[in-house]
């Protein structure tokens, strides 16, 4: 083993790694056209002048991505999957229109056949941008900004695979579009930056689904992107499921902008990674929008989950109400930022934001905070957040009718869960995440 | 079935039951009334099992057990039933699933077999229809949004489902109109059986006229200070508290507080 003392070699950066992956990406993907080129160049200079934020930074005070930093980021190794390893995920077995992605690469093989219709058009995003699809060139990087978030602009600078979904006008699509991202790598760093790019156009209706799991346990890096621009009067539900690995590291971002009169729904279900940061923004950039962000976030053990969410009021009478819950356990800590602007504009604005949390040990913790910024006058905004155990008159209400103590509190940290999942308008997709919520609170043990 | 003796219960340091006695057979509906505040609601729930109130002194002796050993879900099992004054929003608990739990649980502490799910919904219709309740509200929340009389007409509904052997009702009239009253009255006559009985909180005549109680006590200061037949109720109604507690104030300061106590 050599030992080296030269002084002279300057201190790497701590995220030279990353800024090497770009380096390697622009090398290998020579028939990258010219303006994804130039979007990936962008990303890569706006992350080189962030860096990976540390807990100075307002925004990250709580949650420290040193450890994301450290990675010995790389894609992973290529691996077959088949589709049984497949059905024991959330949603695996429910009729939908599937795209799968293993470890961020779009997989034909495991998606459903014949993907898109004379409703709806369905791309794997790096065929899209390889055969130029015009409305993607034109939404894709427009709405999520890579000179404020070091997590998109590294997203940015990577953007090679994903999704890109248009739901054409007027459509009302009833089944539901799935987005499974697998995580299979059991090797440190091995990372995927997968991009989702929405294109609800004016009046449609659909519900989307993204889930993210892992097959095996490793320190994975999933870096999520999605971006969502709403058209006139269209409707769109989003159900984001997050439970990889324990051991993995995930980010996601999803920035939505909606036009007049549109209507969307959030889903944010976090249960999986060592840290996990999600970060929901929905900008209400035209009249008589509404928006709904529902939130659920179980952690147990070492782990560290973190809600960034920003809802922008730009212009009047728009309305946004937001539920999030927490349930920790173990020595796991929570991370509930809500920031509501009301720019001068925006009057008749009625915003609502409640954040719920749970802590079920001592050594559980939640930083819980809610951030208002309002400049019209008339306007109507409230917030609440608390924190702390079961309501003990719930707990005797259910005593007082003959079930046990502890049947009775389990009862009450599924109920506190499925609070946020029956939000959720697809059945399917209700009981599905349900089920999850009773085998982890409510089924006794040994059963 | 019920036997109260010299029971002393305070909450917070502050003493609020000062040696209550009550003594309730099978088959007897007793009628307990008295000033806000007096510990009507406190009895109920020192009966029902809630360990924010402090026992100090005295005993409960229900059906040959030791009442205040036993857990609030065992006196629930064993036939204890408290229709709460104020029920309490349980929100993403189902009422029908809520409900199921219960009722198996009280089966199986009389070794009878649960009930499947087909089963019991039938079982609960049946008694929906009873208290005229919706059946829209057994797929929501337990109490989540319910009105006011919703709330109390569904704590008869699940002493119905649940066929208690005492049943204790805290002001469960408060808040009705005139016909849910009838109708709660008529479900609780319905459940009235030899073997069972029912101690009926209430500040109104209105609901011993459709519930005719066996007796009436006035419970005053932590303690029952007189007891009477159901014409004691239709005397308070006329006549207030007054003169009750003017005549419970003279036999204080003759050092004989007791001479109005139970029977
Ligand atoms: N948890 C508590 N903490 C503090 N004081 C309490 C508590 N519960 C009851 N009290 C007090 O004890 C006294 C008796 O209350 P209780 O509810 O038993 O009265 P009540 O007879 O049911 O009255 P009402 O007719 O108004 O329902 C009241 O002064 C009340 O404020
Ligand atoms: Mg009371």
């Amino acid at each position: 083993m050599s030992c080296r003392t030269s002084t002279a070699d300057p201190v790497p950066r701590a995220d030279a790694a990353f800024l090497a992956a770009y380096e390697q990406l622009e090398q290998r993907d020579a028939m990258a056209p010219s303006w994804l080129v130039a979007l990936r160049r962008a990303g890569n200079a706006h992350f080189g002048e962030l860096g990976f934020p540390t807990t100075e930074d307002e925004e990250w005070r709580f949650t420290n991505v040193a450890p994301i930093a450290a990675l010995p980021t790389h894609s992973a190794v290529k691996r077959d999957v088949g589709f049984d390893e497949l059905e024991r995920f959330t949603f695996g077995q429910m009729p939908v229109h599937r795209l799968v992605f293993v470890d961020g690469c779009f997989s034909s093989k495991l998606s459903s056949p014949d993907l898109g219709n004379e409703a709806l058009e369905i791309y794997s995003l790096k065929i899209a941008m390889l055969s130029g699809v015009d409305w993607v060139r034109k939404h894709l990087g427009k709405y999520a900004r890579t000179d404020e978030n070091a997590f998109v602009a590294l997203n940015t600078s990577m953007l090679e695979d994903g999704a890109a979904i248009r739901i054409k006008s007027k459509q009302r699509i009833t089944l539901p579009i799935h987005l499974l991202f697998v995580s299979t790598s059991d090797q440190a760093g091995a990372t995927s930056h997968p991009r989702v790019l929405i294109l609800a156009e004016r009046g449609c209706d659909a519900h989307i689904l993204e889930s993210y799991e892992s097959l095996t346990e490793g320190s994975t890096l999933t870096n999520a992107v999605t971006e969502i621009a709403m058209e006139e009067e269209s409707r769109l539900e989003h159900c984001r499921l997050q439970q990889e690995s324990t051991k993995s590291y995930h980010v996601g971002t999803v920035q939505a902008h909606q036009s007049r009169s549109s209507n969307l729904v959030t889903h944010s279900i976090s249960m999986g990674a060592k840290i996990a940061r999600v970060n929901i923004n929905p900008v209400l950039n035209a009249e008589g929008c509404e928006c709904v962000m529902n939130g659920l976030y179980v952690v147990d053990g070492d782990q560290l989950v973190d809600h960034h969410t920003a809802i922008h009021h730009a212009k009047p009478r728009c309305n946004s109400h937001e539920f999030y819950h927490g349930i920790l356990d173990g020595k796991a800590q929570g991370v509930f930022n809500g920031k509501i602007f009301v720019r001068p504009e925006a009057q008749k604005t009625d915003a609502k934001q409640t954040n719920r949390n749970l802590l079920l040990s001592d050594e559980a913790s939640i930083q819980t905070k809610p951030q208002l910024e309002i400049f019209a006058d008339d306007v109507k905004c409230t917030h609440g957040a608390t924190v702390g155990q079961l309501q003990e008159e719930a707990v005797f209400y259910l005593r007082a009718r003959g079930i046990g103590k502890e049947a009775a509190r389990r009862m009450l940290v599924h109920a506190f869960a499925s609070d946020i999942i029956n939000r959720i308008s697809i059945e399917p997709v209700r009981a599905e995440l349900d089920q999850i919520m009773f085998d982890l609170f409510e089924r006794e043990p040994g059963e | 079935m019920l036997e109260i003796k010299n029971l002393h219960a305070e909450v917070e340091g502050k003493k609020i039951l000062k040696g209550l006695n009550l003594s309730i057979q099978p088959g007897e509906v007793h009628a307990i009334m008295g000033p806000n505040g007096s510990g009507k609601s406190t009895l109920a729930q020192v009966l029902a099992g809630r360990n924010e109130y402090d026992v100090t002194e005295g005993e409960v002796i229900y059906n040959g057990l030791d009442l205040l050993e036993m857990e609030p879900e065992s006196r629930a099992r064993s036939g204890v039933f408290l229709a709460f004054q104020y029920p309490v929003e349980i929100p993403g608990v189902n009422s029908t699933y809520f409900l199921k739990a219960a009722f198996n649980e009280v089966r199986k502490h009389r070794g009878e077999p649960e009930l499947d799910a087909l089963d019991f919904l039938s079982l609960v219709k049946e008694k929906m229809k009873v208290l005229e309740l919706p059946q829209s509200l057994l797929n929501r929340p337990v109490n989540e949004g319910f009105s006011g009389g919703e709330k109390k007409r569904n704590e008869i509904f699940q002493m119905a489902v649940l066929e208690p052997k005492l049943a204790i009702l805290d002001e469960t009239d408060s808040g009705l109109d005139i016909d849910a009253l009838r109708l709660v009255a008529e479900g609780v006559n319905k459940l009235k059986r030899p073997d069972n009985s029912q101690l009926i909180i209430t500040h109104y005549q209105r609901l011993l006229d459709y519930i005719v109680p066996d007796f009436v006590h006035v419970l005053y200061d932590g303690k029952i200070i007189k007891t009477g037949g159901k014409l004691l109720a239709l005397d308070l109604e006329e006549r207030g508290y007054d003169w009750l507690l003017e005549d419970y104030r003279a036999q204080c300061l003759n050092g004989h507080p007791s001479l109005a106590g139970a029977k």
